[in-house]
């Protein structure tokens, strides 16, 4: 993985000099909230309903043992002794005194860390697939192309006062494992005679005002990526709404131009940008992309794994994926255990997540957009010991990508823009659905839920969405069934009358009972939906 | 590079609108949703552009600068408005070399905050050398 050299130190440290400064003038009341605001959110500082939220970036979900040890330690001794993994690879500490916030930025600092951009409207942290380098399916490893855009993209100073925040995904794979396609750039590696480039996909997003991103430029080759990429944020930042906050998005920009107009101005953008000489060399890419070589993988490893103990060839069959090279594989660990917080880690989990990452995978571990742990390099012979190191530490929930894998917004209990719980919400599905047996008699089904329509629970993505709502003062759950965030990407749809916390549960028993009596064979729950359509389901809900 | 903060007491900016139609001023003022790229034909007769931050959070000044200086632009590009002492660093790498700020500065604060910056990721308005070319010589 990349190893900072010592310009990415430099930085890093003068971005903690400049932040310690902001935060001792703040604390001396030298400038406002309202002007320190803005420089907090860019270090990944939010005031939220109890305290101040402290958001570390995870480049593209990639860490090292090392830095996720520091994580636990965060956790330990500035937080509660837990942390939260978010939609955006990122971690997220609830608990945190501004006064804290440069020692700790420092802290990450000494193992290549840090918040920047995690916030405010700037181009926040790139994402990528979580298997990337390990993947079976792609075509190359996507890490280099986002590490390229991070540094482009640190500190830019043309962009860090665009209309609204700036999200980019980077993927490789025809599988997509990170949503890319609700992104505000969404950059899928592709491959054009022997070549690779990006195709960008602009303007998607979630939130109240959902879009699937169209494709604007099929082929951009590496040598243009950046000023592409300069070029599309150009357009946005002096056309994008700024009159209006919920409009703001380059998502709306893109659907009030057309896509055909906004790709006309970045090209005429790009025709001058590129000039500029703005775009590395291939040098500085291969620098890079030599960090990312696959880790010395023994392809003669036994292929074979010992399922004698049938609790663990149950969590084999669901949370192992395959790997690009033979006798490998890829573990997901599971942060969704039935009745727990999804996306919560304890400082000790985090450690033993760390230990695991350090004897058995090649120091890589990984955070996914569904708030899970990866390790992507691990060998098949070695994964009876992992599961059981796993399970003393109650991370051995055999349910990726199953009705209690839920993606779940920290909503009321802990957001400031937040109308309804999540949390309470996503236990108690998860609880009625505890059995495992039933979970994988339903199959694959996405379940997400947001305590508010800014949708950061990515509840259009949904198979099954919960959208939480205050209606008259009281919590209120919508239910959006059909959305998808992978290559099969749509947006769900809402299915009528909101219900309350109870009512959301029996709801959902009810839409899963009607898919299991509707599917045909080999049908998951969206595709049942799609051949169905909504309204037999309706029916099953409201009678 | 000329870094001053401004101090009142020269020929007065005229509007875009106004320059267009008479354009001998040497002296104009682009508010935040005017195209830069309207003055290109001029550059070499105007002697100031004042580009207008009418709130901090409005970065399309940022954007109108660079064009400014992409564009050839060599004379004085002054940022006026809600100016912030930590909006400067990156109000001069796109090419801003005076500031005007509504509130004034503590010239220590301007001072650290110019010279915070060890080194820059990306190429801009400034002529700074990027990171990726002091890696590769």
């Amino acid at each position: 993985m990349y190893k900072y050299d010592e310009y990415d130190h430099a930085m890093v440290a003068a971005r903690v000099a400049e932040f310690s400064d902001q935060v001792k003038r703040r604390l001396a009341g030298e400038i406002t909230e309202d002007q320190f605001k803005p420089l907090r959110l860019m270090n990944g500082l939010y005031l939220q309903l109890h305290a101040y939220m402290l958001r570390v970036a995870v480049p593209y979900g990639t860490l090292d043992s090392r830095q996720m040890r520091m994580l636990a330690h965060i956790a330990r001794k500035y937080d509660r002794d837990y942390g939260h993994f978010t939609t955006r690879q990122n971690i997220q500490y609830n608990w945190i005194k501004l006064e804290d916030a440069p020692a700790i930025l420092a802290d990450l600092a000494s193992v290549e860390m840090h918040a920047i951009q995690t916030s405010g409207n700037c181009i926040r942290n790139i994402s990528s697939d979580q298997w990337a380098g390990a993947a079976a399916d792609e075509i190359t490893d996507p890490r280099p192309w986002a590490e390229l855009l991070r540094q482009w993209s640190s500190f830019h100073p043309e962009f860090s006062y665009l209309p609204r925040k700036f999200k980019i995904a980077v993927i490789a794979a025809e599988e997509d494992r990170a949503a890319m396609r609700l992104h505000d750039i969404g950059i899928q590696i592709v491959e054009k005679d022997g070549a690779h480039g990006a195709a960008f996909y602009v303007g998607g997003g979630m939130g109240r005002t959902p879009m699937i991103a169209p494709l604007i430029k099929d082929f951009v080759p590496l040598d243009d990526l950046l000023s592409y990429t300069e070029a599309c944020l150009r357009v946005y930042n002096r056309y994008g709404r700024r009159d209006n906050i919920y409009k703001a998005r380059i998502k709306i920009l893109i659907h009030e131009l057309g896509a055909d107009e906004y790709r006309r101005q970045v090209e005429e953008e790009f025709s001058h940008v590129k000039s500029l000489g703005i775009d590395p060399p291939k040098a500085e890419f291969d620098r890079i992309a030599a960090q990312f070589a696959m880790p010395p993988l023994d392809a003669s490893a036994p292929d074979a794994i010992d399922r004698s103990d049938p609790d663990f060839a149950v969590w084999v069959d669901q949370n192992v994926a395959a790997h690009k090279v033979p006798g490998h594989a890829i573990v997901n660990i599971s942060l969704k255990p039935v009745g727990g917080i999804p996306g919560d880690a304890s400082s000790a989990q985090i450690d033993v997540m760390a230990d695991l990452a350090e004897r058995y995978s090649h120091d890589e571990l990984r955070v996914t957009h569904a708030q899970n742990i990866v390790l992507p390099h691990v060998r098949k012979a070695d994964l009876y010991a992992i599961w059981q190191a796993l399970d003393a530490a109650g991370l051995a929930t055999p349910n990726l990508d199953l009705i209690s894998d839920i993606i779940a917004c920290p909503g009321l209990d802990y957001c400031s823009l937040a109308n309804a719980r999540s949390i309470p919400v996503a236990q108690k599905i998860a609880t009625r659905f505890s059995d495992l047996g039933r979970q994988k008699e339903l199959g694959e089904l996405k379940l997400k839920i947001s305590g508010c329509i800014n949708a950061c629970g990515h509840h259009h993505a949904g198979h099954i969405g919960i959208l939480g709502v205050d209606r008259k003062g009281t919590e209120n759950y919508q239910l959006l069934l059909g959305g998808s965030g992978a290559e099969d990407v749509s947006l769900g749809t809402i299915t009528g009358p909101g219900f309350d916390e109870d009512g959301i549960v029996d709801a959902i028993e009810r839409v899963t009972d009607k898919y299991l009596a509707e599917r045909s064979e080999g049908e998951r729950f969206v595709d049942t939906f799609r051949r169905v359509g909504m309204a037999p389901f309706k029916e099953a809900i409201y009678g | 590079m000329v870094e001053h903060i401004h101090s009142d007491g020269e020929e007065p900016c005229v509007t875009l609108d106004a320059f267009l139609e008479q354009s001998n001023a040497t002296a104009v003022r682009l508010e935040s949703d005017e195209d830069a790229r309207a003055l290109i034909p001029f550059l070499d007769r105007l002697k100031l552009i004042e580009v207008a931050f009418p709130k901090f959070r409005d970065g399309r000044g940022y954007s109108s600068a660079r064009i400014l200086r992409e564009a050839g632009f060599t004379g004085e590009l002054r940022a006026q408005g809600d100016v912030l002492v930590d909006q400067i660093a990156y109000m001069k790498r796109c090419g801003f070399d005076s500031f005007a700020p509504e509130k004034s500065l503590n010239p220590a604060d301007v001072e650290a905050a110019l010279t915070r910056w060890p080194e820059h990721y990306q190429t801009a308005a400034d002529g700074a050398v990027p990171i990726w070319k002091l890696r590769h010589g």
